[in-house]
């Protein structure tokens, strides 16, 4: 029945996208065309990666917030390898923030699970300090000018579209690697023994202890895995934006979090599925675009998001708070 | 050690294989407190064991050591299925079939049936993928086995407790139990729903599973288990087989008292009238209840769950207004509108749950008992006076008899019993002319609910407050109440004077 539930959490995501779109469309039919949409889904794969990340460790029954720095600490550490060595391989300029996603990823779960504090303050505290050691060591300073293989590999497409005006358009590498990503997440989360710990984590904690299951094994992963997928996601922001700025990313951390609560993912834990956050992240994508569209203030974006999260905490909650009135009659 | 002519295939079973668990010389000692003395425990194979304490009598401790989470001091021996084991762990204790059945379940009520039942197998390492459809196949099976009628994709926590709670033995069964501990599996159910469970637990019994079952309930005790042990302040007083035990005999032997069923009232010695209620009714609930209650009177209201007696209660204390009929306070008529009006007018009301989960279990005593009573403690400027406060629970403490180390040690500190006092004291404080109890003394032990009658005999015979007391126990009753009203379908069918019924005439009428 969990599947059921979720189920219709993203039957709702769906019916609600569509009257999004819908009304984005009644308003400027632009967003409906195919150049916009890919566009859109191009943009936000940074988003989508990540809140998979986010998702896992939800479901744990924990929460990360540092994993805009760690996007920024690896993409950076990149940024300068590659720049300074002029790397020519992709593939290794995609390998390099990996680890170090994964390293600080390990260095959370250390202390969420040594202190026993609130994964919260835990994280937001890692946060300050990746973010504030890169700050010092870079001074701020901007990485560009990137290898030529590295500037085409941004505009690779699976599938190719002209526009009317003579543009190219279409499904981006990045687009591709952000589903292939929440395919992967699905069947870590729906058919491997650790992901099955990890929604039996953040069920009944107690339980999951008493059934002898390693609780720190679970937390190192989850927070690993947020780790590598912001190594992961620091690539992608690079390789969209052909530029790297120590602070174009921390502060997105509540559009990832929103993007997760909305798809279904609870902040007590056990709950949410990768479909619903993709569906969670295009929602808010296609606001934020809409937004665009219309031309309207970036500031009234954040007010949006802000109302955004809240709504779906309250619903959540009020679900959850059903579901335990139902069980309480006994 | 076998009669002669005992048949072969008997002589055997006896030997090593029936015994499932053995234990023998278990003493524990925590610091200084001796929890366990030299006890001997032994389950047999497809029996179900009672064991049966009051709180802090040891029963945990032996659980404890029977699955491994503790360890016994030396000179202990541990024998499972005949094996000599000379350190048993939990993990340990888990492969040899060992289970616990905790009352609060351990289960995962975000995941499936299926999912509870083989949350175990994820630890192992050799697997790779989980197959849904074998574990859901898997999970039929074993639930079919035991004839349970429940689905496999089911989400555990929407379903009810009592179906959880076959989950979590399903759970055991489905991990090869050959012993379940079931502790105080029937706190949360309703009888037929301990019926039903007592019907699974003869079932696995027939096939040879062993039970250990450990309640406060004797009626329940008595019914399911084949022998009893009993335990009194970490030693063994015995092991008994049913038949030699009655529900006296048994709390005898926990308490070492004696439990009187004679009535402990004093004759109230002014017949004054301070609540009369007249042919009150609500749809769907009662019809046409009318008594009277005097002052220094306790009148008991009983009657099975869902006869109505809760709420009546309810109305009494504004919460549920009635359709027609009237309540008299000392002759005059009064409405309630609501239980801010019933306050004011000097009536108390303390529901089920409220003893047991009321209470702040961090908070110092003082703070639990003065909570009601905020109000009166404050300052001018709305700060709490903190002398004040201590000098009030002091006093409460003293008055009521609540054993505690200090007014300012956390209540978790205090026995249940004690527990039990401070709730109830914090009620009186408010200094109520009508006080309702709603099963006051539901799922305590023995000891706490004799100082919970105490303080209720107290309480109207030194304040003079009338008390409505609504129980489910026949013996509580006659022992405390002045008069006792038996509630059915909503209707008060009977009046009776203790002195004018016994135990068994009185279970008749309410079960008959």
């Amino acid at each position: 029945m969990l599947q059921r539930i979720t189920g219709k959490t993203e039957v709702y995501l769906v019916g609600v996208l569509i009257v999004l779109s819908v009304v984005l469309f009644l308003l400027n039919p632009k967003f409906l065309t195919a150049e916009n949409l890919f566009d859109v889904l191009r943009n936000n794969s940074f988003l989508g990666i990540v809140a998979l990340g986010e998702l896992v460790v939800l479901i744990s029954g924990g929460i990360d917030v540092s994993f805009t720095a760690v996007a920024t600490v690896a993409q950076y550490i990149m940024g300068v390898i590659i720049t300074k060595y002029m790397v020519e391989s992709v593939l290794l300029a995609f390998l390099i923030p990996i680890p170090i996603g994964i390293a600080l990823g390990a260095f959370n779960a250390f202390l969420v699970n040594r202190t026993r504090v609130h994964p919260v303050i835990i994280t937001i505290s890692s946060l300050n300090v990746f973010y504030g050691f890169l700050m010092v060591v870079s001074k701020g300073k901007w990485i560009y000018g990137f290898p030529g293989p590295f500037r085409d590999f941004a505009r690779l497409k699976v599938l190719t579209l002209i526009s009317e005006k003579g543009v190219d358009y279409g499904l981006s590498i990045f687009t591709i690697l952000w589903f292939l990503i929440a395919f992967a997440t699905w069947v870590i989360l729906r058919y491997l023994p650790i992901g099955r710990k990890i929604y039996a984590l953040g069920g009944n904690s107690e339980a999951a202890r008493r059934a002898g299951f390693d609780i720190f094994r679970i937390q190192l992963f989850v927070y690993c895995y947020i780790g590598f997928l912001s190594g992961i996601a620091g690539f992608v922001h690079a390789a969209l934006n052909q530029m790297i700025q120590p602070n174009a990313i921390v502060g997105r951390e509540l559009d990832v979090l929103a993007a997760a609560i909305l798809g279904g993912a609870s902040v007590f834990g056990g709950a949410g599925s990768p479909l619903g956050v993709v569906l969670g992240v295009l929602f808010i994508a296609f606001i934020k675009n809409g937004l665009i569209l219309m031309k309207a203030s970036a500031y009234w974006h954040q007010v949006i998001m802000g109302f955004i999260i809240v709504l779906a905490a309250a619903l959540s909650a009020y679900q959850q708070n059903l579901e335990r009135k139902r069980r309480g009659r006994i | 050690m076998q009669a002669p002519g005992t048949r072969p295939a008997l002589l055997f079973e006896v030997t090593s294989v029936t015994e499932v668990l053995s234990l023998s010389h278990v003493t524990k000692r925590y610091g200084g407190v001796l929890a366990l003395r030299d006890v001997d425990f032994t389950v047999l194979r497809g029996e179900v064991h009672g064991l049966v304490g009051e709180n802090g009598s040891g029963k945990s401790t032996l659980v404890k050591i029977a699955t491994g989470v503790v360890q016994p001091d030396p000179g202990a021996e541990i024998v499972v299925e005949g094996k000599r084991i000379p350190r048993l762990t939990p993990y340990l204790a888990f492969h040899l079939g060992i289970h616990v059945v905790h009352q609060d379940l351990s289960l995962f009520p975000n995941l499936s049936v299926a999912e509870n039942i083989f949350a175990h197998e994820y630890i192992e390492r050799n697997r790779r993928f989980v197959s849904w459809q074998d574990m859901e196949h898997r999970a039929g099976e074993v639930l079919n086995r035991i004839g349970v009628d429940l689905d496999p994709r089911a989400t555990v926590g929407r379903l009810p407790f009592a179906d959880q709670q076959l989950v979590a033995i399903c759970r055991a069964i489905a991990s090869e139990a050959k012993l379940i501990i079931l502790d105080e599996p029937t706190a949360s159910l309703t009888f037929r729903e301990v019926q039903r469970l007592f019907g699974f637990i003869r079932e696995l019994k027939s096939r040879g599973i062993a039970f250990v079952f450990i309640s406060h309930r004797l009626d329940e005790v008595l019914e399911i288990s084949d022998r009893v042990t009993v335990l009194r302040d970490g030693v063994k007083v015995g092991t008994f087989p049913k038949e030699e035990l009655t529900k006296a005999r048994l709390s005898f032997l926990m308490t070492g008292k004696e439990i009187a069923t004679q009535s402990r009232t004093v004759p109230l010695d002014t017949r004054r009238e301070i609540l009369r209620v007249e042919h009150l009714t609500r749809r769907g609930e009662y019809v046409d209840v009318s008594f009277s209650l005097h002052e220094g009177e306790i009148l008991g209201l009983i009657g099975p769950r869902g006869s109505g007696r809760t709420e009546v209660a309810l109305t009494l204390f504004g919460l549920n207004p009635p359709d027609s009929g009237k309540i008299f306070l000392d002759g005059r008529e009064v409405r309630f509108r609501s239980n801010r009006d019933a306050i004011r007018h000097g009536i108390g009301y303390v529901p089920e749950n409220r003893l047991l989960q009321g209470l702040v279990l961090d908070q110092p005593v003082a703070d639990n008992i003065v909570v009601t009573i905020l109000d009166t403690l404050v300052e001018r400027l709305g700060f709490l006076h903190p002398a004040r406060k201590f000098s009030v629970a002091e006093k409460a403490v003293a008055d009521f008899g609540i054993k505690a180390p200090a007014v300012d040690a956390p209540v978790r500190s205090l026995s249940g019993g004690n527990q039990q006092k401070v709730v109830l004291s914090r009620w009186i404080l408010t200094a109520p002319r009508i006080l309702i109890l709603d099963t006051p003394t539901h799922g305590v032990d023995v000891a706490a609910k004799e100082s919970i009658y105490e303080m209720i005999l107290t309480l109207a015979r030194d304040r003079g407050v009338g008390i409505l007391l609504i129980s489910d126990e026949e013996h509580e009753v006659l022992q405390v109440c002045h008069r006792i009203l038996v509630m059915k379908e909503g209707r008060i069918i009977r009046e009776y004077v203790p002195s004018a019924v016994t135990e068994e005439a009185l279970r008749k009428e309410i079960v008959g």
